[in-house]
């Protein structure tokens, strides 16, 4: 079976029947079996780790499966890698893009045509590429490289190289984590129209329910490896696809925000301009306030300088210009003043940006106090037995799950090096906390506990400047809202007074 | 009054364009190969230990069977061969490939030394030459206008192998390789092989660079011969930004740099000979500086080569 790029041939029908996947002694996909019916968006629903990813990847012949099968149009199907997917027409845009950055829009589109002549003549295929733009909903210029393109324009290219492939049966994965709500709205809702025109089915990955209600038909959701559920999405209620996802119907509620008096100012950021790696001002400028008692949410898809800036404020990164001071004085970030000003942070992936792999947890958990009394005895000798008991009471007040406390922290799941690295963070008295992404990946019942510990610390009077990627995570804690975009704080409002779209299109452009 | 003193200054110039095409031919060819191997996401330093290994076997090759071009295809080989060694133990997981260059480099030149021992005396034939300069009276720019055929054939080499970067199936897969590995794999192909192929395409290039130098200049064989020609040739590659255009000028800049030595003595200027001859060093000691700073941007650097994470 041959096809020719960008046919128009019909979507196909997928059946997946039994399908089993094992890893080791832990069963990541249990017998699961899902219709997937031509032209519609199909609504694949599940927590971080209920097998959602091992579902496709076994579909699109990563993985094999350990049982089941899968037909195409009615005939049982072996796919056992990429090509063969490629051959019946499914095709996966993935979440990490697979973009090549340097190459134009044009080169990435023809890389993956099966039978590419040996050399390519570019005039002949340029006119095909603007033929097929022609039949496509959106389009981009063909010869900017992917690397100038914006996080919406490289899923659209993602999705653009796909259909040109021929793909007619396209797995999008968790396509909205890295685009502002409009651009989500737009590619999504051009994904559900294609669809409704019968000219694709799309196979959606994702967690959020907004985003099923939306623009799914169709859901299947998948808790533990297990199908819970699957139905018309315009037949369930929000309850029962949580009940399906998570086993119950509800999460702890958000803890209560206790009123609090904004006093003083504890952290003030003046004209602060960092650059990336590569030499480039990735924070441009950012001034911004926070005051005891309050957390600051910055909003902004992920790589708009959030990571340099929250690196500068932890002593990382040196600034290229600007002030930051805390309660007045110039904050060099030094261990000294950190210990003085007690001032704590929580980075986004704290297991590579917060805690030493080999290390134990105890010895983790120490990082902040193990050259202090009663750690550590007339300024020399470290004492084990202390700084093991301080970890025997962290771990049993922040419900850590680990062997015991001289278990490396690498061997902790994500959830509990998130509670491990807040322990240590948390437990002294805290007048300033930045935290980056504090429930990125994690299941719905850590991502509740985690909060309700960052507004327990605002309670107490912190000072909280929180980075997140997730809008949803803003809107809930924050008190004040900014935006960042391209490194600069672009928009700033009280979080009473936030609009989403507002704050949508401010993480899309200047305006 | 002699020749040289009647051209003055511009015997020096006409010496130093000299020089630039004849020591730049090997810089050319090891940098091409490097900027190869390295759009498709590996750093190979084993090229010095290339570049002596084309060197003798070339040499040898010519020696014993007097076919100069011959040896430049076996010194091709032998680097081809090299090359290989580098890719397969690179393809086995969480091998350093910039450690494994640096065994590669020790090596390749310990093996060229052993094997070649035995050539170190007789002569071997030199490879041709196409004199432009016939026209001209003044011996000076006839032997500046000997151009040497490995010269040629690396300066169409560039702009060909620039167009297949762009303009074919395999120059778009390389450089896909080279900047990045997911999308390499996502599109079904055998991430291993392609860097495989790059390595062991620019260690061919990499040997005839060598063959170069014991062939036509300085034409013989020995342990000194090439004095980190190929390490130069990685941070000549950095600084070409991995155009190989830009690698063609850039030889031809370093080719000039250690012609200025030579150039000054023929008009009678002796002191500070060996000053001079460190120019190249000295260059590439400052090329590195300046492309190392953090304010500037290594455009151009394949994404999964080493040197730019």
């Amino acid at each position: 079976m041959t096809k020719s790029p960008h046919s128009q041939a019909a979507p196909p029908d997928i059946t997946v029947t039994n399908m089993t996947k094992r890893f080791g002694s832990l069963v990541a996909l249990d017998e699961v079996s899902i219709h997937f019916k031509p032209g519609t968006v199909h609504a694949l629903l599940g927590e971080n780790g209920a097998g959602k990813s091992t579902l496709v990847k076994c579909m699109m012949g990563y993985y094999h499966a350990d049982a089941g099968s899968i037909s195409v149009d009615g005939t049982e199907r072996r796919i056992s890698n990429t090509r063969d997917a490629h051959r019946f027409g499914l095709g996966m845009v993935y979440q990490h893009f697979t973009l090549v950055p340097s190459m134009s829009v044009a080169e990435n589109l023809v890389l993956g045509e099966e039978g590419l002549p040996a050399i390519i003549n570019w005039k002949k295929k340029l006119s095909a590429l603007e033929a097929f733009l022609d039949t496509m909903p959106f389009r981009l210029e063909l010869d900017r490289t992917a690397a100038s393109l914006a996080a919406g324009e490289k899923q659209k290219l993602e999705i653009l190289k796909q259909l040109y492939l021929g793909s007619r049966f396209l797995i999008l994965d968790e396509p909205t984590s890295v685009l502002t709500p409009d651009e989500a709205d737009e590619v999504l809702g051009l994904m559900r129209q294609m669809a409704d025109e019968d000219r694709i089915s799309i196979l959606l990955i994702t967690h959020k329910l907004r985003e099923v209600e939306a623009y799914a038909s169709d859901v299947s959701v998948l808790r533990h490896g297990h199908l819970a559920g699957q139905g018309k999405v315009s037949a369930k209620s929000e309850a029962s696809l949580i009940r399906w996802m998570i086993g119950r119907e509800n999460v702890s509620k958000p803890a209560a925000r206790k009123e609090t008096k904004v006093v003083r100012t504890v952290l003030e950021v003046e004209g602060l301009t960092v650059n990336n790696d590569k030499g480039t001002v990735a924070v441009d400028q950012a001034s911004l306030s926070v005051s005891s008692g309050e957390i600051v949410g910055i909003a902004g898809v992920s790589g708009n300088g959030q990571s340099e800036f929250v690196e500068t404020l932890a002593g990382q990164r040196r600034e290229e210009a600007g002030d930051i001071r805390v309660q007045g004085y110039p904050y060099s970030r030094t261990r000294a003043e950190m210990m003085d000003w007690h001032i704590h942070l929580l980075p986004e992936e704290p297991l590579n940006n917060g805690c030493v792999r080999e290390m134990t947890v105890a010895e983790n958990l120490a990082f902040r106090n193990f050259d202090r009394e009663p750690n550590c005895r007339a300024g020399i000798f470290i004492d084990r037995g202390a700084i093991h008991r301080q970890a025997r009471r962290l771990i049993e007040r922040f419900n850590i799950k680990t062997q015991g406390p001289d278990a490396r922290i690498e061997t902790l799941s994500g959830g509990n090096i998130q509670r491990t690295v807040l322990a240590r963070e948390l437990s002294d008295n805290v007048r300033l906390l930045i935290v980056q992404n504090p429930c990125f990946g994690l299941d719905l019942k850590a991502v509740a506990e985690i909060r309700n510990r960052i507004i327990d610390a605002r309670n107490k009077g912190a000072a909280v400047l929180l980075f997140s990627e997730d809008l949803d995570e803003i809107l809930e804690l924050s008190d004040r809202i900014a935006v960042i975009f391209e490194g600069k704080l672009v928009y700033e409002t009280l979080a009473s007074e936030a609009d989403v779209h507002t704050i949508g299109r401010h993480m899309a452009s200047h305006a | 009054m002699d020749a040289a003193s009647e051209l003055g200054w511009w015997g020096v110039l006409i010496a130093v364009f000299g020089g630039a095409i004849r020591v730049s031919t090997p810089y050319l060819f090891v940098s091409l190969g490097e900027t190869l191997t390295e759009k498709g996401g590996r750093v190979n330093l084993g090229l010095e230990g290339i570049l002596v290994m084309g060197a003798m076997s070339g040499y040898a090759t010519a020696v014993v069977t007097g076919e100069p071009w011959l040896g430049v295809l076996v010194a091709g080989c032998a680097g081809a061969a090299l090359a290989l060694l580098h890719a397969l133990v690179c393809n086995l997981p969480r091998v350093n490939d910039i450690a494994v260059g640096i065994s590669l480099f020790i090596f390749g030149t310990g093996l060229a030394f052993f094997l070649g021992k035995a050539f170190i005396n007789p002569t071997a034939p030199r490879l041709p030459h196409i004199e432009l300069g016939a026209w001209s009276t003044y011996p000076q720019i006839r032997s500046a206008l000997e151009i040497n055929v490995l010269f040629i054939i690396g300066a169409i080499l560039a702009p060909v192998l620039a167009w297949s970067l762009k303009n074919t199936k395999w120059g778009l897969v390389l450089r896909t390789a080279g900047d990045s590995s997911e999308a390499t794999l996502a599109l079904g192909y055998n991430l291993n092989f392609v860097r495989t192929l790059g390595t062991v395409v620019g260690g061919f290039l990499s040997g005839v660079g060598g063959s170069f130098l014991s062939l036509y200049y300085p034409g013989s064989w020995n342990e000194g011969l090439s004095s980190g020609q190929g390490l130069m040739a990685v941070a000549l590659v950095i600084f070409a930004r991995w155009n190989p255009m830009h690698c063609f000028y850039v030889s031809l800049l370093f080719g000039g740099a250690t012609a200025i030595g030579p150039a000054l003595q023929t008009i009678g200027i002796t002191s500070n000979y060996y000053l001079y001859g460190a120019a190249p060093y000295f260059l590439t000691l400052a090329l590195l500086i300046y492309s190392s700073s953090t304010k500037h941007r290594l455009a151009g650097a394949p994404n999964e080569v080493s040197i730019s994470r």
